[in-house]
């Protein structure tokens, strides 16, 4: 067997890895509800049949043979659950027996991704999957080894798939053969593989491909040939004539293309004369066949969304993000320059505003490259969920909130661990077992909750529980135990109890199980979520769950900002934390015994946090009616924040404070202004809270 | 100051073994290991960020990058002296960090080699010494050269950052 080169493998392989994962992933959460509903769909067994047919194909063109072999078992499993409607499936042991093969194909993929040549051995899950299906069938023995055969011939086939992407002969009759002949422009190179990816384009339209030269790939001299003569192919496809054309003409470096409709039964004798190898068994042109049209215009719209994607490194992202940000800086530094004050300037302004417009979508449109959907990471979610279940004997529901919320990259790829492990833990730890539940007289099904919102210039992820909860004095007495903490004798509150868990080397639960009580995880937890600037908060209620809540703020994002003044510092508000400013006269000031300053507006009372003392800065306005206050709002809580005087509103790039400083209370950020100067960007969740 | 900053862009990885730059705080000179030294700057100003220790003056834009920058004379719990135009800042990075140097006056990049060098005299007293690497001897002056890393991560600087 001539192995395909990597050069011709390198563009395709960024490809497959893509189309495959998102195929699995969409695998897992079908096998999921299914198995949710307690019974397969035939939707569902018509979906999974596809999925697997998808990856059993491409995998064999990538030469992946084990993956392939894998999803070419699956796909004879469901084959069959498909076209004989078996009663008394056992859809558990089906969907065991399914994950267990996602598993393989994606710790294969893994390899992939590495570098790794796939080397697993999928003989031990395809004889599983083989005896179920004999299981299924009923009788055991000759259908087994008939199988067998089929698999062989199978095999086969696939292999020869790798020189030919051709479908095997269907019923062509109400086909249109077209002839069509392909020039590509002089000094394109590499024409043997180009003509062989537009076979592969097709392959999902069109049926029994023939092409001049045949061996386009493993002889040297097509490439001479098709640079002489065109590239020739020969094919039946139901599609419209525009369609093909379509298709055919986003060919790269494609001069002329020459599409025809042959005459029928001109075809015919040529396909006597040239007999199609036949390269996939009946069944899987079977199904090619019964397909129902709906869902192969889905799989078309599908693949051609898939070819309007391009990987691009991140690397490349963050810089044109870092670059849009300084566009940002300069063009305030332009149209707000001092040089300009006083100066009436009809058309500088007009041409501003218009630079200012391009910039603000220039923004948006390099934000939105980076953001990503949660969804994704969520439902995995669901597979930990499963399989934690099974292997604890509980009955847990996961409900997954807010799964649009978009992020940023960066954080998606940051945020996967900690939720596995928090889930896990709930799972683990908070709910109980089923007995105990209903001991309580709670709903012998637990409940775990996932949200994801957006919340002022953050993202906030929940994961909430309805198991026991927390045990304050255990967690106490454990941390004292483990000299996590010293007997200060001091009055701790809750919630610095519960954030002991995150202390590397702390579990509370005697018996160390599979899935936790090692006490690794937690700590995990902390360090990925404060990797990416974000803080996790733990509340409880004993008997009544936890809650987890992760806060993470958008870094690098850049923000409607109120700039304001104390003294020689400028500090940048959200916008959207903003509810109104005003002057507040000096009698309408209450202040309680404690020296805590309070005004009372519309009836409701809201402390006042005075900025120049919560930063000890000196030199500012200390008299309540000559300096400004500003009323902010964040989760419910609303302060009135007092400065010297509002600067204006300006669209700022949030920047991390240098990592040697980490975290100041109060302080979400900095930013750069016009003229070059550093503002500190407040953090109004935290300053809320301070009051 | 020019000249300086050209003699540092050309002197390669190799060549930077043993040589120091050196700076004064009062009467002192100090030195630090020229590979740390990404650039010298004339103080800038410097934004204050609240709840940090006292020697740390607050963050400078360096183009778009932002630093923190800290008070030598502060570290060393030295008396504060007012910033004038021969007060620099000597921009470091170690391991991956970058910050700025606050020092009285910058001299000049010095060859020291190793057997110049001795250990700082063990006077358990004496607090500053931790943050000597060794006593580097050029003619008959003395400069004291700093160990960055110890400078910027001491375990007193990391409590204080992890209060909030």
């Amino acid at each position: 067997m001539i192995l395909l080169s990597n050069s011709f493998r390198e563009p395709m392989l960024e490809m497959y890895k893509f189309e495959t994962n998102q195929l699995l992933e969409q695998l897992e959460q079908l096998i999921i509800n299914s198995e949710k509903s307690n019974c397969y769909s035939q939707e569902a067994i018509n979906e999974i049949f596809r999925i697997m047919h998808t990856i059993k194909g491409s995998s064999a063109m990538m030469l992946f043979n084990g993956i392939s072999t894998l999803a070419h078992s699956i796909e004879d499993l469901f084959f069959y659950l498909r076209e004989s409607k078996p009663e008394n499936v056992d859809y558990i042991k089906l969907s065991d027996l399914v994950l267990s093969c996602t598993d393989f194909i994606k710790e294969e993929l893994s390899k992939i991704e590495r570098g790794i040549e796939p080397d697993g051995n999928p003989d031990e899950s395809v004889n599983i999957i083989k005896a179920y299906l004999s299981e299924l069938k009923g009788d055991g023995g000759s259908n087994a080894i008939h199988e067998n055969i089929g698999e062989k011939n199978q095999k086969d086939a696939d292999k020869k798939q790798k020189y030919f992407i051709t479908h095997s002969l269907s019923d062509n009759s109400e086909k249109t053969p077209y002839k069509a002949v392909i020039y590509f422009e002089e000094g394109c190179e590499m024409e043997n593989i180009r003509a062989f990816s537009v076979m592969h384009s097709l392959k999902n339209f069109v049926q029994d491909i023939k092409s001049e030269p045949e061996d386009i790939i493993e002889n040297e001299e097509s490439t001479q040939f098709i640079r002489e003569n065109g590239f020739k192919m020969q094919f039946y496809s139901d599609r419209a004539y525009e369609e093909i054309e379509n298709l055919l003409n986003e060919t790269l470096f494609l001069k002329k293309l020459e599409l025809e409709v042959v005459d029928k039964t001109d075809e015919a004798n040529t396909n006597k004369k040239k007999p199609v190898i036949d390269l996939e068994s009946d069944r899987p042109n079977m199904a090619e066949a019964i397909r129902p049209e709906k869902e192969k215009e889905k799989e078309q719209s599908n693949k051609s969304l898939l070819q309007n994607f391009i990987s691009v490194n991140v690397n490349k992202l963050d810089k044109l993000m870092d670059l849009v940000g300084e566009l940002v800086i300069s063009e305030a530094m332009v149209t707000s320059n001092p040089d300009l004050k006083g100066l009436n300037l009809e058309n500088f302004n007009k041409a501003a505003s218009q630079l200012k417009k391009i910039t603000g979508e220039l923004q948006d449109i390099v934000m939105s490259i980076r953001m990503v959907p949660l969804s994704a990471t969520f439902h995995k979610m669901n597979r930990v969920v499963r399989d934690m279940c099974k292997k604890l004997d509980k009955d847990v529901e996961l409900e997954i909130l807010g799964e649009a919320t978009e992020v940023d990259k960066n954080i998606i790829e940051n945020i996967s661990d900690p939720l596995m492990h928090l889930i896990r833990n709930a799972l683990d730890h908070g709910i109980e077992t089923r007995e105990e539940r209903i001991k309580k007289g709670k709903s012998h099904k637990g409940k775990i909750t996932l949200e994801a919102r957006n919340e002022g210039g953050e993202v906030i992820i929940i994961v909430k529980d309805d198991g026991r909860g927390l045990n304050r004095e255990k967690i106490l007495q454990k941390a004292l135990d483990h000299g996590l903490i010293q007997d200060t004798g001091r009055e701790i509150s809750d919630r610095e109890i519960f954030s002991m868990i995150f202390l590397p080397g702390f579990s509370t639960k005697e018996n160390v199980t599979e899935f936790s009580g090692r006490g690794v995880g937690m700590d995990v937890v902390s360090n990925n979520i404060e990797k990416i600037g974000g803080v996790v908060n733990v509340d409880s209620i004993v008997g009544e769950g936890t809650t987890m809540t992760i806060r993470i703020p958008l870094t690098l994002a850049i923000i409607d900002g109120m700039n304001i003044r104390v003294s020689n510092s400028t500090y940048t508000i959200p916008i959207t934390s903003i509810k109104e400013s005003f002057r507040v006269k000096e009698d309408e000031l209450i202040t309680d015994p404690d020296g805590n300053e309070m005004i009372m507006v519309r009836g409701d009372c809201y402390p006042i946090v005075r900025i120049h003392k919560l930063f000890n800065i000196k030199d500012s306005v200390s008299n309540i009616n000559e300096g400004i206050t500003i009323m902010v709002e964040s989760e419910m809580n609303t302060v009135c924040l007092f400065a010297d005087e509002l600067l204006g509103e300006q669209q700022v790039v949030v920047k991390a404070l240098p990592q040697y400083i980490k975290k100041v209370n109060g302080i979400a950020g900095c930013t750069l202004l016009g003229e070059g100067t550093i503002s500190l960007i407040l953090d109004i969740a935290a300053l809320v809270k301070i009051k | 100051m020019a000249e300086l900053l050209e003699e540092m862009e050309l002197v390669g990885e190799d060549s930077q073994k043993d040589k120091f730059l050196t700076f004064s705080l009062g009467k002192e000179f100090y030195g630090v290991e020229i590979r740390h030294v990404m650039e010298i700057i004339g103080i800038q100003p410097i934004t204050e960020v609240p709840e940090l220790p006292h020697y740390i003056k607050g963050i400078i834009n360096l183009r778009g990058k932002i630093i923190p920058v800290m008070d030598v004379r502060l570290r060393f719990r030295k008396e504060p002296h007012e910033y004038n135009d021969r007060t620099c800042i000597i921009v470091i990075d170690v391991r991956d960090i970058s910050i700025g140097l606050i020092v009285d006056a910058v001299s000049d990049v010095l060859d020291i080699s190793s057997q110049d060098i001795v250990p700082p005299p063990e006077v358990n007293a004496n607090n500053n010494n931790k943050y000597i690497k060794g006593i580097g001897k050029v003619g008959s002056d003395v400069k004291l050269l700093l160990d960055c890393e110890k400078l910027i991560n001491d375990e007193d600087a990391q409590s204080l950052f992890n209060m909030q």
